[in-house]
């Protein structure tokens, strides 16, 4: 795992070393192992590296025979043995035995389709200097970022926004477009982002800049077009089970350890159980725990630890410990946030380095691809009751959607059935699942301030979604079409981003997710949905795929989605001195983003020990973040510091 | 009867609508505009029993008492009406009205 940066100029303009260095440094969390860099007439292209898979000559970037493509990569292709035997056997000759220069010898050999070949997660740039090309491409599932803009005739890019800004003449400003999306969706909807003219290469997508012009191709998308069932039940089983194993085994590839995150859910329990069946050695697995009860976890891990012999490592995550954290946090993920959930995974992952752990499996996207969220059962329900809006009965099964929320629990009747409302028009509305979410989300922007109010008329995050549907979204079912909203943005933008690769490489952790290997996604998608949510039980064909693997306990727990504490974090004790400042009237009306005298009242509610709304705890963390996200790249930002230290080894300019 | 209008609109223009009047009417639905949500509904409660000693029952927990300001104080109207304590005073008075 590593972090890319790179300069191509369309003109053959010479690129400076010591910009590449700054653009490299400043993303060295991400690699702290080496660094290099190459240049060459117009391009410039570096990498900081964290090695992982041949650990001693893998370097980068890396050319192939005559110099004449060369690449800087961030990832890991899983499936690079067997291609490279392929290669071999094609007479492709390898200096190496790293998966990054399999792809080199596959682009040879297949040009801009090689990367339909591969099963990884990665954001890389490939220099042809034969036909003076770059090309950026990005994993299917969006786990690896790559950022670009244009100025003048270069290119600019790299895996973090950070390294962009070091150019000196990239522009850094706030795209209010971008964060009406935040403020919407939670995270921003590719290429858009929070900044303006800095753009994120969806994933799945392959850009091309040659002579000046760029262009950018999907070469996979997600689609839940399902084939006639044909197979029986148990054949599915028996399909998810190779599949899942496999996912797991080539994950493990790696010439350093591999751990797992065990966070007590089934989807990481699963996981380690199937690490357990290919590893001879007991397995490190680490976790959070809250200090909190509402959120805390430990009793299932524990179980899971106990059950699946591993060697534990948690970390205990307090309010305070959020509240410190949040700002470092925000270096990170380079965009607002509307939770603090990815903090404790930020702190999580500076436990896993410190125990000399760079590779941890998770569980992560088993609720995308098998049906595992509360939202999809909610429009579930949401649907059914619209059949009979009035029924007593039906309306009682919403109590069942969210054990965990007391407030929800305490309402009365009539007024759950008028919260959870779906009138039969709604019904028929193609992003139905997920209005509800949205909706409450949108409702933050009260705060916004009467400019940005003013700026923003007209403008419609969700009509923005709706037109980048792909047309056969609208022939699938309504879960299909929730797992689509969920899995094609709310992954790549939040969960596998600002909670997933920004937090565990800010400690230089890489997360693989077997989950998400294409092979299961592509499986999971054409399922017939009764086995992904049987009535109301999520995950069905998961439980029944490895079900004798787990505790019972763990096998038959209510599920509680992954939640940390919220707001009252930032008022807990004396409070941190930063969020008074950035939350400070005078600092509020100067950025101009938010309403001072709103943005009082929130605090005035926190402080009275009044704040108990989930609408209260988003909104906070929301302005929050955004004020952060002013103050650390806008207003302050900070070029990066000295690239190469004592720990770096194989330093090299080529 | 003015004067609770006024206490509640003050109330849920802080506490919902974060000191920004938008300027809705009284006879606006809270559920409709999305200002009051599950947690909303809680605070309300609070409120009500806390500043106009009242005692909301589960069964006044529907959406005629309590979705706008003109239901709201109607609904207060009358639960302070219901427990008033009946004095020989008060008889003498309705008997004189």
């Amino acid at each position: 795992m590593c972090a890319i940066a790179g300069i191509c100029d369309a003109l053959n303009a010479p690129v400076s070393v010591p910009l590449l260095k700054e653009m490299i440094g400043i993303l060295r969390h991400r690699g702290p192992d080496e660094w290099g860099i190459h240049t060459g007439v117009g391009i410039g292209l570096a990498n900081a590296r964290l090695s992982i898979i041949d650990v001693n000559r893998g370097h980068q970037p890396l050319c192939n025979e005559d110099g004449s493509l060369w690449i800087t990569f961030n990832g890991e292709i899983f499936n690079y043995l067997e291609l490279r035997k392929e290669l071999i056997s094609r007479g492709h000759i390898f200096s190496t035995h790293s998966d990054t220069e399999v792809i080199l010898h596959l682009y040879e050999e297949k040009g801009e389709d090689c990367f339909r070949d591969l099963n990884g997660q990665w954001g890389l740039a490939i220099w042809d200097a034969r036909e003076r090309k770059l090309l950026l491409s990005r994993d299917r599932m969006g786990v690896r970022p790559v950022f670009y803009t244009q100025v003048g005739e270069s290119l600019i890019f790299g895996s973090e926004i950070k390294a962009l800004f070091t150019h000196p003449q990239v522009g850094r400003e706030l795209d209010l477009a971008g964060l009406d999306q935040i403020f919407t969706f939670w995270c921003t909807l590719p290429p858009c982002t929070i900044f303006k003219n800095i753009f994120e290469l969806p994933p799945g997508h392959t850009l091309v800049f040659a002579r000046g012009s760029l262009e950018i191709h999907p070469y996979w998308h997600l689609n839940f077009n399902r084939p006639p069932e044909i197979l029986s039940d148990d054949h599915y089983i028996e399909q998810l089970v190779a599949l899942l194993t496999d996912a797991v085994r080539v994950r493990l590839r790696s010439d350093v350890p591999v751990g797992a995150y065990l966070s007590g859910g089934l989807d990481s329990t699963v996981i380690t159980a199937l690490t357990n069946q290919f590893s001879g050695k007991r397995l490190r697995s680490f976790s959070v725990a809250f200090t909190s009860e509402d959120h805390d976890e430990r009793t299932y891990q524990h179980e899971a630890v106990r059950f699946l012999h591993t060697t534990h490592e948690q970390m205990e995550c307090g309010y305070d410990d959020i509240a410190a954290a949040f700002p470092d946090v925000i270096w990170h993920t380079e965009k607002p946030l509307i939770r603090t959930a990815p903090t404790p995974l930020y702190l999580l992952s500076q436990q896993v380095h410190d125990a000399g752990y760079k590779v941890v499996l998770t569980g992560e996207g088993a609720d995308e691809i098998l049906g595992g969220y509360d939202i999809y059962k909610e429009a579930k329900i949401r649907r059914f009751l619209g059949a009979l809006p009035n029924s007593p009965r039906r309306a009682q099964l919403l109590r069942r959607l969210y054990p965990y929320q007391s407030n929800l629990q305490k309402m009365p009747d009539a007024y759950l059935q008028r919260f959870f409302r779906a009138r039969a028009e709604d019904v028929k509305d193609p992003l139905f699942s997920h209005m509800p979410r949205w909706e409450l989300t949108s409702r933050l922007k009260m705060f916004f301030s009467d400019d940005v109010k003013s700026e923003l008329a007209g403008h419609d995050a969700i009509s923005e979604l709706f037109g980048q549907l792909p047309l056969e979204y609208f022939s699938w079912d309504g879960f299909a079409q929730a797992q689509y909203l969920e899995t094609e943005y709310l992954l790549p933008g939040y969960i596998l981003s600002s909670q997933g690769d920004r937090v565990a490489l800010a400690h230089a952790v890489e997360a693989r997710h077997p989950f998400l290997d294409y092979r299961l996604v592509e499986f999971a998608s054409a399922l017939p949905p009764r086995l992904k949510m049987k009535a109301l039980n999520e995950k069905y064909i998961l439980k029944c795929a490895f079900g004798h693997l787990l505790p019972l306990t763990i096998l038959q727990r209510p599920k509680q989605p992954y939640r940390s504490p919220e707001g009252r974090c930032f008022f807990a004790g004396s409070g941190e001195d930063y969020v008074a400042q950035a939350l400070a009237p005078e600092r509020i009306a100067a950025d101009g983003i938010f309403d001072p005298w709103a943005v009082s009242k929130l605090i005035e509610k926190f402080r009275a020990g009044d704040a108990v709304g989930v609408k209260d705890d988003m909104a906070l963390i929301g302005i929050l973040s955004t004020q952060l996200v002013l103050d650390q790249f806008i207003s302050h930002f900070q070029r990066g510091g000295s690239l190469c230290n004592e720990h770096m080894q194989n330093c090299a300019v080529s | 009867m003015q004067r609770t209008h006024a206490e509640l609109r003050r109330f849920i223009t802080n506490n919902f609508l974060y000191g920004r009047n938008c300027g809705f009417r009284d006879d606006e639905s809270f559920l409709e505009m999305g200002i009051i949500d599950s947690t909303g509904l809680l605070e309300l409660i609070n409120f009500l029993e806390k500043h106009y000693h009242i005692k909301v029952e589960d069964a006044d927990l529907i959406p005629e008492n309590l979705d706008s300001i003109d239901q709201l104080s109607q609904f207060v109207e009358r639960k302070i009406e219901s427990h008033r304590p009946t004095t020989v005073a008060s008889v003498l008075e309705t008997q004189a009205i």
